[in-house]
């Protein structure tokens, strides 16, 4: 790790005005993401601007019915926070199946939304990679990509989006809430992400003198036909092969609205709101969510060690609907997927 | 090898170590200290108040050797930094008996013969004391899930979670 100044902001027109005094320091947070970069060397800012202590911890309800969760919050919080277990068990499911429980005390929401899309090269600063040193070739697409992309992949990068909160954010429709010179502005979670294209090095299309300061869920939480289905190597704490959040309102049989995205499979929370049109209306069985998945995978790319997780992602994806359907969620502590 | 999208690059004049003064009330104790910024919570406990039961593993927040409790809640303190924590209550395994009597955790560790080389051991009980604490592992599936961030390499695990429930039920 190299030696870096450290500042505290006081609030948050304070933190936008240090990091526009200096455009090569990071906000610091949770820190679970950036300090583990900044001891291999991937991330050296020049300074560290501590905003945990910054007054975006609570969660309150909007006058439309949904959410407002400041960027501080902890994910352990918010996983068990009352109102989204009741209102948002995916979000509480997708969260309990990420990480573990140490690192959900620290990480805070804001902090999940910007941690790197990211793949081993990244972190291995002897290989050539993109999206660390833009324009060195990147180092996955004819190595080891086993846990690499399948979906909105470039010739420059194929690294995955790790989070689980995010997925399950990108299904609800969240907002993010930023704050920066110019004032406030909100994003849907689709825009906040991007694809690597040829510009990997940016993650997110927040712009670097900006701060999260919320993430905003709508009124619709889909709380009694959902589940978060996470497929990994080993049974807990590893990154998902692939994940799917997935939501259904139903009248009877018939899908009234759905919703899905997945992870493990792109650079970013993975939705598409034209297989969801595609569910509506349909009677809510297998043949149904065969052909979303189907539809979903059209334009899914293999490389020589990930094309397995293109047949993965159609079984997930009918199993997840199945579950939401039925309304049997999947459990995070008992792993047996039914 | 050229690093871009980075603030520095080897070899450039780094900043000098300017040492910042925090207090942490380690273990019940108020500790001033005057630490660089770069130094983790996990290095300010081992190296500056000689505090070594809480143990570097992989330094990269996957073990769960460091864990320790701050303001109460379990954290990895080798992705803190001290500076960030001026003012918290850190609790580490030196701290965990009261009045001279064993933790729950630790008798029912022995009881269960729940290590084998040990090293895991200050993670583990300190983040079975977080468990316990946070209250939501109710079945021994709940509490594998939880302790998930805690490995050992020996292991010991069936003895682990059996020392976890015997101080459950007791706690």
């Amino acid at each position: 790790m190299i030696n870096f100044q450290y500042s505290r902001a006081n609030d948050v027109a304070d933190a936008l005005r240090q990091i526009a005094a200096d455009p090569a320091a990071k906000f610091i947070a949770g820190g679970t993401n950036l300090i583990d970069l900044m001891k291999e060397d991937v991330e050296r800012p020049s300074r560290v601007i501590d905003i945990s202590r910054l007054p975006l911890k609570t969660v309150e309800e909007t006058v439309d019915g949904g959410l407002r969760i400041g960027a501080l919050v902890p994910n352990s919080d918010l996983a068990y926070h009352p109102l989204i277990v009741q209102r948002y068990p995916m979000l509480a499911s997708a969260i309990l199946a990420g990480a573990s429980a140490q690192l959900r005390n620290m990480a805070s929401t804001g902090g999940n939304l910007l941690q790197r899309t990211r793949c081993y090269y990244f972190y291995d600063t002897a290989t050539p990679c993109n999206k660390r040193d833009p324009g060195s070739g990147c180092s996955a697409l004819n190595g080891l990509n086993r846990m690499h992309a399948i979906l909105g992949t470039s010739e420059s990068c194929i690294a995955t989006h790790p989070s689980d909160m995010c997925v399950a954010l990108a299904a609800l429709d969240a907002r993010v809430h930023v704050a920066g010179p110019d004032g406030e502005r909100a994003m849907s979670f689709a825009d906040f992400h991007r694809l690597p294209g040829n510009s990997p090095q940016h993650d997110t299309n927040l712009r670097p003198d900006e701060i999260v300061t919320a993430v905003e869920l709508p009124a619709r939480g889909f709380a009694d036909n959902y589940t978060y289905l996470k497929i990994r190597d080993r049974l807990s704490y590893a990154f998902a092969l692939v994940s799917v959040a997935a939501a259904l309102e139903l009248e009877g049989d018939k899908i009234k609205a759905a919703r899905l995205a997945l992870g493990g499979v792109a650079h970013k929370p993975w939705r598409d709101t034209s297989v969801e049109a595609s569910l509506s209306g349909q009677t809510a069985n297998r043949a149904a969510f065969t052909a979303a998945a189907e539809r979903l995978l059209r334009d899914a790319k293999g490389y020589a060690h990930n094309a397995f997780k293109i047949d993965l992602a159609r079984r997930v994806i009918v199993r997840a609907l199945t579950q939401a359907a039925s309304g049997t969620p999947q459990s995070q502590s008992s792993k047996f997927v039914r | 090898m050229a690093k871009t999208g980075a603030a520095q690059t080897l070899g450039e004049t780094i900043p000098a170590p300017t040492k910042i003064a925090i207090s942490l009330k380690v273990n019940g104790v108020d500790k001033p200290l005057r630490i660089a910024p770069w130094t983790t919570l996990l290095d300010a406990l081992r190296d500056h108040l000689d505090l070594t039961g809480t143990k570097k593993g992989c330094d990269h927040g996957q073990c769960g050797a460091c864990t320790v409790l701050v303001d109460g809640r379990r954290i990895n303190s080798c992705l803190t930094l001290a500076v960030m924590k001026d003012g918290a209550e850190v609790t580490t395994i030196e701290g965990v008996a009261a009045n001279g009597a064993l933790h729950p955790l630790q008798q029912a560790f022995i009881d269960h013969d729940s290590f084998q080389c040990g090293y895991c051991t200050p993670g583990q009980i300190c983040s079975a004391a977080g468990l316990i604490a946070e209250g939501k592992a109710k079945t021994v599936d709940e509490i594998r899930e939880l302790m998930s961030g805690n490995i050992c390499r020996c292991g010991a695990y069936p003895n682990i979670i059996a020392a976890i429930q015997q101080a459950m039920e007791r706690s």
